[in-house]
């Protein structure tokens, strides 16, 4: 039987954000840029949190966004793992009835032929405490891979989503290196240039920054301040939701900040178990009065027709 | 009579809950068939990671004709009464009969109900059910307000081999149903077509040539043999993976078997460590040398066609995978080795354990204090051994490995203890002192083992219900009842005799509570009366045994299922059957007569006033039983004194036969009574026979 499909050399990593902006451009999606805050994943970024929400009815965007998870930092020591890493992140609402097969797509684009690999939905529900936001979903696994996490949004700043969204994640580091067939994240292929003509590794660009940022983020990030700016934003936010009318986009940005400082004391260590959950459900009381104030206290969402649709 | 072929096709059900999905689907849609009255033959139940069907056997085509005859109010009931009855019946005033009864006259309505067409209900009956579906977690999806486990796609519906039209209220749109089944999501994403469908069997088939195993069991014996037969093309075994194989048969329509390899190099970690990277984070099924050793080599489930070059790309991926799994846990190994258990103590006060009941290194510090108490009552247990296994028991939760594998708590404690030098008695009680965790889990098989594995339960049992968190119908959310049934189970088979309440006390204490819970001895009891009950004792004799909870030895777990087992058997022999057929007079007398006299009678009777030789008989066998405070000590002592009960027959049965207790002469009629209530305490002490069912 002659084979149906094929296998690609592996793409290098900028070669990838490229084929799925253009994969979920072409699917009728906007084209964002990274949000310019820190932010521990994807999912914090306005476009995705507050858009969830309304006030379209259709919205469809995809972007990558640089991650920051202070624990993680490993020195640049581990082949794994990274205080800092991209997520490329697709939202699309309503989630269309054919989301699987819009979402394999977006791996063939990438090389990797649903026909030539075992692709498979590992039960997974999704839940941020810390934006009050959950749903059901599956993390995709390709050959034991977990390649992307694929949920539909149920809740979101503690509201219901009407409609539901459909967000898929797809972790840019360990899909690249699945795709390269390279043990070690800093080994991977940046531009695929050879490195005679000054082509980069991963590791050409960001070592240097795993090892300085694990080193603040562990040692010398300054506690006092750290729990004094988190204080100052949490004011910030709440003076901004408290204003006439509320600021909602601009106490978000304080909400995301009170959120990612909080993840640096939690690095820090100096978050005790008990204390952490308090910390938790000050941000997610931050991120539901942002939410509330994005889609103006129990207002409607648009009839459909109405945003990008 | 048609057969009904129902199936629901959505995204990938999670795995654990397609058994329930499939026999929630059987249920319902038979209980409906039921209540309207349509006799069906056999049901046969199909489940796949995207298929959910029911094809149930000649199912009646028509309801029966149902005629009845309802009675109404009297005929010169008010007007309101009257025409209420014709609401309900839905008849006029002309239809209702007139008929005398004993009671008066009535009126009647002679209610004719016409069977309808199954096909005309069937589509209906099932949209309620998939509207009422028990999924344990449900979602919306796109623009619609219809619940189900993930979006769903189609619903066929075909009775009699045809399509039946009907349709989904998906709540702001309507899923119309169709007969097209669909194949394996990759190998046959094609259309297949239902109708003319005449067995199960043949939808089986039908789904077969579209690449799905729609039968579960036929899936998951594919499984099992295909990896079987792996195994032992390499010279190995599987290990045992049941729970495993059925998250597996969820996640695969078409299984494909393949054997990877595990790299030389981390052969070297522990058994556990393996089988938890293999088994419980990438799903492979582990096998096992001739040895017993874990071979170096494991089995994925492909859910693709065999296809050699594609096999070979799919193994190299999961290869890949397991060897960075690996990799972190022998980073986690060789990193936590550095720092000897003792040396991370100090972290454990930086963890809660509950709030109101501390940190960790709180809990450290009660441990020691309960295995220093217990250690005395437990054969063989080395008090300072079992004091250091506590200190150090909890230590593990701070290493890279536990974060990384919090299964393995306790396990890897006992490796590191190994490692810094500790005594191996030491590393043996931590590796064991969360055992058991099921009822099918061994125990701990060390005596210091089992005094920190007491410890930990006991001071969780106490800490939760003081503070307010006992487990309340399904939810036990802190596993407080699989604590208890631990602690019975290590007490009993270990025969260990240790009254409770002293070390529940001390357990208090350590939480600077007053007391125990008072809700917690009677929840230790209850926990105690299943698993007599499940080890097949009578429920009246387990009620028997353990009486009120008042008695000498009430807290004293081991001489209660003692109790139990020696009541059994002495019940079960001529002398005790008797026995209890006199007991139950005795007593019956003493009840009636207490409850006329408003007092109990004292169990004391003076021989000068005895008349018949058959009381004096009664009260010397009374006086010759031992004493059982001193001779109820294990099941041989305990059916020792029980069989002396025995005794009693005769000169209960005698005395019965000859006395009237009823005496004219109050003082020998209170005698008697003081006499049959001798009797009574002597029975009471050893057990309490009132709980005995005839």
């Amino acid at each position: 039987m002659a084979k149906t499909f094929t296998t690609q050399p592996g793409l290098d990593f900028q070669s990838i954000i490229l084929k799925l902006q253009a994969y979920w451009a072409e699917k009728g999606a906007v084209i964002l840029q990274p949000y310019d805050m820190e932010v521990g994943a994807g999912t914090f970024h306005p476009a995705t949190t507050l858009r969830s929400l309304g006030p379209d009815y259709h919205w469809r965007a995809a972007y990558v966004q640089p991650s920051r998870r202070p624990t993680d930092g490993r020195f640049g020591e581990n082949p794994n793992r990274l205080q800092h890493y991209y997520q490329f992140q697709t939202i699309f609402k309503p989630s269309p009835p054919d989301s699987q097969a819009l979402y394999i797509g977006s791996l063939a684009a990438i090389g990797l032929d649903p026909a030539a690999h075992d692709i498979r939905f590992v039960e997974d529900d999704w839940e941020s405490p810390t934006l009050g936001a959950w749903g059901l979903g599956w993390e995709v696994w390709c050959d034991g891979m977990e390649v992307s996490q694929f949920t539909y949004f149920q809740q979101v700043g503690g509201l219901e989503c009407d409609p539901v969204p459909l967000e898929l994640t797809y972790g840019l580091e360990r899909l690249a290196m699945f795709i390269q067939g390279v043990e070690n994240v800093y080994d991977l292929d940046w531009d695929g240039v050879p490195a005679e003509q000054g082509g980069k590794s991963y590791g050409d660009i960001f070592h240097r920054a795993e090892v300085e940022f694990s080193d603040w983020n562990f040692n010398h990030a300054e506690t006092d301040m750290l729990l004094r700016h988190f204080r100052d934003a949490e004011d910030e936010c709440n003076r901004l939701l408290a204003a006439t009318p509320p600021l909602a986009l601009p106490a978000y940005d304080q909400c995301m900040k009170a959120s990612h400082l909080f993840n640096l004391l939690d690095a820090r260590g100096v978050i005790s178990v008990t204390e952490r959950a308090a910390y938790i459900g000050r941000v997610r009381a931050l991120a539901r009065g942002c939410c509330e104030a994005w889609i103006g206290q129990g207002g409607p969402v648009d009839a459909p027709g109405g945003g990008n649709g | 009579m048609a057969d009904l072929l129902i199936e629901i096709i959505c995204e990938e059900i999670p795995a654990r809950m397609q058994p329930r999905a499939m026999a929630d689907l059987e249920r319902m849609i038979l209980a409906r068939l039921a209540d309207a009255g349509l006799a069906h033959g056999a049901a046969h139940g199909f489940v796949a990671p995207r298929h959910l069907a029911l094809y149930v056997e000649d199912v009646a085509e028509h309801q029966p004709d149902i005629s009845e005859e309802r009675r109404g109010p009297r005929a010169d009931a008010p007007e309101k009464a009257i025409d209420g009855f014709l609401k309900s019946t839905g008849l006029t005033r002309d239809k209702l009969v007139q008929q005398d009864t004993p009671k008066g006259t009535f009126l009647f309505a002679r209610i004719e109900k016409q069977g309808v067409d199954a096909a005309a209900l069937l589509p209906d009956m099932l949209s309620g059910v998939l509207t009422e579906f028990p999924w344990p977690k449900s979602q919306r999806w796109g623009g619609t307000r219809f619940r189900w486990v993930r979006p769903l796609h189609r619903v066929n519906l075909l009775f009699g081999g045809a399509p039946l039209a009907g349709e989904l209220d998906l709540g702001g749109a309507s899923l119309p149903f169709t007969s097209a089944s669909r194949g394996h999501y990759f190998e046959s994403p094609q259309d297949i077509d239902l109708a003319g469908i005449g067995a199960a069997t043949d939808y089986v088939a039908r789904l077969r040539a579209g690449h799905v195993m729609v039968d579960r069991a036929e899936r998951r014996q594919a499984i099992v043999d295909g990896a079987a037969a792996l195994a032992a093309d390499a010279g190995s075994s599987l290990r045992p993976n049941e729970g495993l194989i059925d998250e597996i048969c969820g996640l695969v329509e078409w299984p494909t078997p393949l054997l990877g390899a595990i790299e030389d190099r981390f052969m070297g970690l522990p058994d556990e460590v393996l089988e938890a990277s293999i088994r419980t984070h990438q799903k492979y099924l582990t096998t096992g040398s001739a040895d017993g050793a874990l071979y170096p080599g494991f089995v994925v489930i492909s859910n693709r066609l065999p296809d050699t070059e594609r096999d070979a790309v799919i193994l190299a991926g999961n290869q890949r995978v397991l060897r960075a799994r690996l990799a972190d846990a022998e980073f986690f190994w060789n990193e936590d080795r550095q720092a000897t258990l003792d040396a991370q103590l100090p972290q454990l006060a930086d963890i809660a354990f509950y709030e109101g009941l501390g940190s960790v290194g709180d809990k450290v510090a009660r441990l020691e204090k309960l295995a220093a108490a217990m250690a005395p009552s437990v054969d063989g247990c080395d008090g300072d051994m079992a004091v250091r296994s506590a200190r150090l028991a909890k230590a593990d939760l701070v290493t890279g490995m536990v974060g990384e594998f919090p299964e393995l708590q306790g396990i890897m404690g006992g490796y590191y203890a190994r490692h810094d030098g500790e005594a191996e008695a030491v590393a043996t009680a931590i590796a064991a002192h969360y055992r058991p965790q099921g009822p099918s889990d061994a125990l701990p098989t060390s005596a210091e083992g089992c005094v920190v594995s007491l410890a930990d339960k006991i001071d969780s049992l106490v800490g939760f219900l003081g503070v307010g968190a006992k487990p309340t119908g399904s939810k036990d959310p802190f596993a407080l009842r699989r604590a208890a049934l631990g602690i019975i189970r290590i007490i009993l088979e270990t025969r260990i005799r240790m009254p409770l309440l002293p070390i529940l006390t001390e357990a208090a204490s350590a939480h600077g509570f007053a007391a125990p819970d008072p809700d917690l001895e009677p929840f230790i009891r209850e926990r105690l009366r299943v698993s007599l009950r499940d080890a097949g004792l009578a429920h009246d004799i387990v009620a028997a045994a353990l009486g009120d909870g008042t008695g000498p030895g009430h807290d004293d777990i081991l001489g209660l299922a003692d109790r139990a087992a020696a009541l059994s058997t002495f019940l079960a022999g001529d002398d005790g059957a008797g026995l209890v057929a006199g007991w139950r007079r005795a007593a019956s007398i003493l009840e009636a007569e207490e409850s006329k006299a408003k007092q109990v009678f004292s169990p004391a009777s003076d021989p000068h006033l005895f008349v018949e030789d058959a009381e004096t008989g009664l009260h010397a066998a009374l006086a010759a039983l031992p004493d059982p405070g001193t001779q109820m000590q294990g099941p041989d002592g305990l059916l020792a004194v029980m069989q002396s009960l025995g005794g009693l027959r005769q000169p209960i049965d005698s005395f019965f036969d000859s006395v009237v207790v009823n005496h004219e002469d109050a003082a020998i009629r209170l005698n008697r009574l003081g006499l049959l209530a001798m009797v009574r305490q002597a029975m009471q002490r050893v057990a309490d026979f009132s709980r005995l069912e005839g």
